[in-house]
């Protein structure tokens, strides 16, 4: 009996299980998925907690549900990675787990302890990440009771995972404080490492100017190198200070400690990967899926779904000895919460920025790219009942993996 | 694919003003386009960063991020963002001939 063994029962992992399950002939090989935690969060829907759109029962359901039968689930911290030896061992009665085959998809995580002063008296008391459950459960009780004042948004380095993620978070500041009649007696500044409000150069001054018309200050190439929590001052390593009443930070995100601890990352944790392929650049046996790896891609669920179908051929080739497809592109698809019941939507890969144009359908949409509108809020809002029963399952969606340029106007 | 002439060589460079063929560059090109990003003069701590760029992209084929040059060239963040002002791992990739890092998506 043959072991493909899967770390991380998020989104990648677990659709990694659900397609091997069709895949891998069960009387040659035991399907087993690690995870440390028995519930699976929707993350996309943190971002809509803090504004009260959704409390955390839509956003948490057992892990166990989206997993098919024939797969071993294993509730258990990870000890230690040991690639050489084709060998796992897990914190929960030290049992060690032989593979031949390993996929890791343990995702990004949040590290606020990075950054000076960030942990240190303010810690959501006027100090919040919503990154967390926990974080976007406690700045949502803030919220509620806020009389206003001065809100900063601080990207603290990038990468992070869903990097527009704290341009929605703005957009939904702004309409959230229009709805209770005090956005007048609130300021909001976004601080952000990069030189303008996003990435890439079309999408970045598309959405600065959306920024500027909501009446949000842009604060670009700031690093903070402290939180100063007596003076309520976060300030940059060219020493500029910016004073707030509530943070809202997008601290450092960084792989799992077990990937440190075994020797298998870079200096932010992430497992060096092949950019093409995602197979690892020093172990043929070891696969990464999403957030995990180091490939130069957005984090988020969206990619994560685009590299299952590559990973997933690649690895049954490599099970028949053929070479791996230089096939992921890099694409990324992203839904932008931008208020008041509308929405953008960006589609961009490795070398092409987000252009303008319709999605998925060339010419037709209903989707616009790069623009706002209410059909792509509603179908962010749908999104979450697609996540829930067909993205999970691995189930087909109605558009390639790779980016195409149908449809968008170079 | 854009060329330009910087201090009388003609190089290869994207829309955004990186070189494109690290073999092209050498240390007279690295002091103009450092006058470029606003650095006047180039001093030993600036040579310490810039070569450890340089040996880090031949090896790994991209320009290091701001945590790995800080942890690999064994400079403090303060220090880096003294030498190279707002984006240190832009400017030193502009400067060493590199292209920009990944590390921005």
């Amino acid at each position: 009996m043959k072991t493909f063994l899967i770390l991380g029962a998020g989104t990648g992992g677990t659709m990694v299980a659900n397609k091997m399950a069709q895949h891998l002939d069960a009387r040659e090989w035991r399907i087993m998925i690690v995870d440390r935690d028995e519930n699976h969060y929707y993350q996309p829907g943190f971002l809509f907690i803090p504004f009260g759109i959704y409390s955390t029962a839509d956003v948490i359901k057992p892990k166990r549900n989206f997993l098919p039968p024939q797969v071993e689930v294993i509730f258990s911290d990870i000890e230690l990675i040991e690639p050489d030896e084709n060998r796992v061992r897990l914190v929960k009665g030290e049992r060690v787990i032989h593979y031949d085959y390993l996929v890791i998809a343990t995702g990004a995580h949040i590290k606020p302890e990075e950054t000076p002063g960030l942990m240190d008296g303010g810690w959501h008391k006027n100090i919040y990440d919503f990154y967390t459950l926990e974080g976007a459960s406690a700045l949502s009780r803030a919220f509620k009771f806020w009389k206003g004042g001065r809100m900063v948004v601080n990207v603290v380095e990038m990468p992070i995972k869903c990097p527009v993620a704290p341009l929605e978070f703005l957009f939904l500041a702004d309409w959230f404080f229009h709805e209770r009649g005090i956005r007048d007696k609130v300021d909001i500044t976004f601080a952000t490492p990069l030189p303008g409000a996003f990435t890439k150069p079309r999408a970045s001054s598309i959405l600065g100017n959306i920024l500027a018309e909501k009446n949000i200050r842009l604060e670009p190439e700031f690093n903070i190198m402290e939180v100063d929590n007596d003076k309520q001052v976060i300030r940059s390593y060219d020493e500029r200070e910016i004073e707030y009443d509530l943070l809202i930070t997008i601290p450092t995100n960084m792989g799992a400690d077990v990937i440190a601890r075994s020797g298998m990352g870079d200096e932010l944790q992430f497992v060096p990967v092949n950019k093409h392929t995602l197979q690892s650049n020093q172990w043929e046996n070891v696969w990464v899926i999403g957030d995990a790896s180091n490939v130069p891609a957005s984090k988020a669920g969206s990619v994560a779904h685009f590299m299952l179908d590559v990973l997933v051929e690649n690895i049954l080739r490599h099970m028949e000895g053929l070479e791996p497809q230089p096939k992921f592109d890099g694409h990324a698809n992203c839904f932008i919460e931008s208020g008041f019941e509308k929405g953008i939507l960006i589609d961009f890969n490795y070398e092409v920025e987000p252009l303008p144009g319709k999605f998925p359908l060339p010419g037709f949409g209903p989707f616009s790219l790069l623009k706002e509108s209410a059909v792509n809020h509603w179908g962010k809002m749908m999104f979450r009942w697609i996540y829930w029963n067909m993205l999970l399952k691995g189930e087909e969606m109605p558009f390639e993996s790779q980016m195409t340029m149908a449809g968008k106007w170079a | 694919m854009a060329t330009r002439e910087i201090a009388g060589k003609t190089v290869e460079v994207n829309e955004e003003g990186f070189m494109t063929d690290p073999n092209q560059w050498d240390k007279e090109i690295a002091v103009e386009l450092a006058k470029e990003e606003g650095i006047p003069e180039l001093t030993p701590a600036h040579w310490k960063i810039i070569e450890y760029c340089r040996q880090s992209a031949a090896k790994t084929g991209a320009a290091p991020t701001l945590r790995n040059i800080t942890v690999g060239a064994g400079v403090s963040t303060k220090d880096l963002f003294a030498l190279f002002p707002k984006g240190p791992a832009k400017k030193v990739a502009r400067i060493a001939g590199l292209g920009k890092p990944e590390g921005c998506v």
